[in-house]
């Protein structure tokens, strides 16, 4: 087998997974979730591969559950950071200087403050909850995306079918949306996926801290901050598995992105 | 029509100026030639005729009146290089509509089939392609043509034929020519006049 064709089988399983966890975390009933005090605190056993919590919950639906939660917040949130980032990208590259020093300024001041700290912030701000932490992550993962969008963009408007355009009478949003956006649709659909695995990472993380989703969702964060009252009484199940699963979808989301890059990069399209 | 650059100074870095002190005129319906060594500013003053560039000093006129700044602009630049003159992304067809419908006689006469319509430019040859290039820049707004090498890459018959069908649109339309080149055997075939920019270096 080439790399090429490793690559695609891998891009072809970390799909897979994902859809799968999705579509397990939504069929699944909600029957493994009541309370059931008989077999409260049950380690890993065929019946429970992921053992039960204090209430007796099956971890591996809450697992499942969570995780489809956590993804679902990753994709709004990074579609949302994505959409942001080609349209300040876009205004930089395109609408004179003054407005390209003030995005460039913007980007700096966002990557120069940690993420964690201004989607505190923000999360906090808003009241917590799905909302908050949707919006917290939104505003603070374009701007690596949008400096890209930018260089592409000014690359894009010194080419010269596009000045050509411009002779020709176009007007700059003819350009901008016939000329330039199609280049674009590459970079963007590659940058969006690389978004997720951070969006899904520092959802649980802000979640875990309290300052996310409510205790209510079985969100992955809460989880894990949950499992912590009862790691020290040896109940190692409850953070262990939830903890790889997040690992692993992360990781899956991650190789989903680099292989698209690889595979939409003209210049290894023979490897 | 009379399209007037007088006084031109132009340079990209700060103190080496390119061009200075260049005038040129070209009436409507004459072809002018363009020639100089390398790097003495042919293209650049092709650029700021056509409005691609500022000029730092001085200033091109057409009639006397500035030339516009949007809007469909009357002097079009043909460049040397086709295919970065399309856009990769798109059909022909789509291609050759950017600067109005097609015209049919001019196809014929540029040679271009009508097969190629429905390419992409990675599917057709440079020649082909500077053809489509051509027939893109040809208006009826169009009041004056830069030919800037335009056909320096390609084979001797294709030459011949954009050139014919270049200059014979030009007679009809009333349209003038500057064409820049570095090969004295087309440019004294093609011209009425030549303008050297050796004397400006």
């Amino acid at each position: 087998m080439n790399r090429r064709q490793i690559t695609l089988i891998t891009t072809f399983c970390a799909a897979i997974l994902l859809i799968g966890v999705v579509v397990g975390g939504l069929t699944l009933g909600e029957e493994r979730l009541s309370t059931n005090l008989d077999i409260r605190n049950a380690s890993p056993s065929l019946e429970h591969p992921f053992g039960t919590d204090h209430l007796g919950r099956d971890m591996l639906t809450r697992t499942l559950k969570g995780l489809t939660v956590s993804i679902g917040v990753g994709v709004i949130a990074a579609a949302a950071s994505a959409a942001i980032a080609l349209v300040l990208g876009m205004l930089a590259a395109t609408m004179g200087k003054a407005v390209d020093a003030a995005i460039s300024w913007l980007i700096d001041l966002f990557l120069g403050v940690p993420h964690l700290v201004a989607l505190i912030l923000i999360s906090f701000t808003l009241g917590g909850g799905l909302k908050g932490v949707v919006a917290g992550i939104a505003l603070t993962h374009w701007p690596s995306l949008a400096r890209i969008i930018r260089a592409e963009v000014m690359q894009l408007r010194s080419a010269e079918y596009v000045q050509i355009s411009r002779r020709l009478g176009k007007s700059r949003w003819w350009v901008a949306s016939r000329h330039i956006l199609p280049h674009l649709f590459p970079q963007l659909l590659v940058g969006l996926v690389l978004l997720f695995p951070h969006a899904i990472l520092h959802e649980a993380s802000i979640s875990f801290l309290g300052f996310g989703l409510s205790p209510h969702q079985p969100a992955i964060g809460i989880i894990l901050s949950e499992s912590m009252r009862y790691l020290t009484s040896g109940m190692w199940w409850l953070a262990f598995f939830p903890g790889i699963s997040l690992l692993i979808i992360v990781r899956a989301f991650d190789t989903l992105g680099d292989n698209l890059r690889l595979l939409t990069d003209p210049h290894r399209a023979h490897q | 029509m009379l399209l007037e650059a007088s006084e031109i100074g132009f340079r990209y870095s700060k103190n080496q100026w390119v061009l200075r002190g260049v005038s040129v005129a070209i009436r409507s319906g004459e072809v002018v030639g363009l020639i100089g060594p390398s790097g003495c500013g042919k293209t650049t003053l092709g650029r700021i005729l056509a409005g691609y560039e500022r000029p730092h000093e001085g200033s091109v006129a057409l009639d006397g009146k500035a030339l516009p700044a949007t809007g469909y602009h009357p002097v079009q630049l043909v460049f040397q290089h086709p295919e970065k003159a399309v856009n990769p992304r798109w059909r022909m067809r789509k291609t050759l509509a950017e600067g109005g419908g097609p015209d049919e006689q001019l196809l014929a006469a540029l040679g271009i089939q009508e097969e190629w319509l429905s390419r992409w430019p990675n599917e057709l040859s440079g020649g082909e392609l500077q053809r489509f290039c051509v027939a893109r820049a040809l208006r009826p707004q169009t009041r004056f043509l830069i030919a800037d090498e335009m056909t320096a890459m390609l084979d001797g018959i294709t030459q011949a034929q954009i050139w014919h069908a270049v200059l014979d649109y030009a007679r009809k339309q009333e349209m003038g020519v500057l064409v820049v080149s570095h090969e004295k055997s087309l440019i004294n075939r093609l011209c009425t006049r030549v303008v050297d920019l050796t004397q400006f270096c």
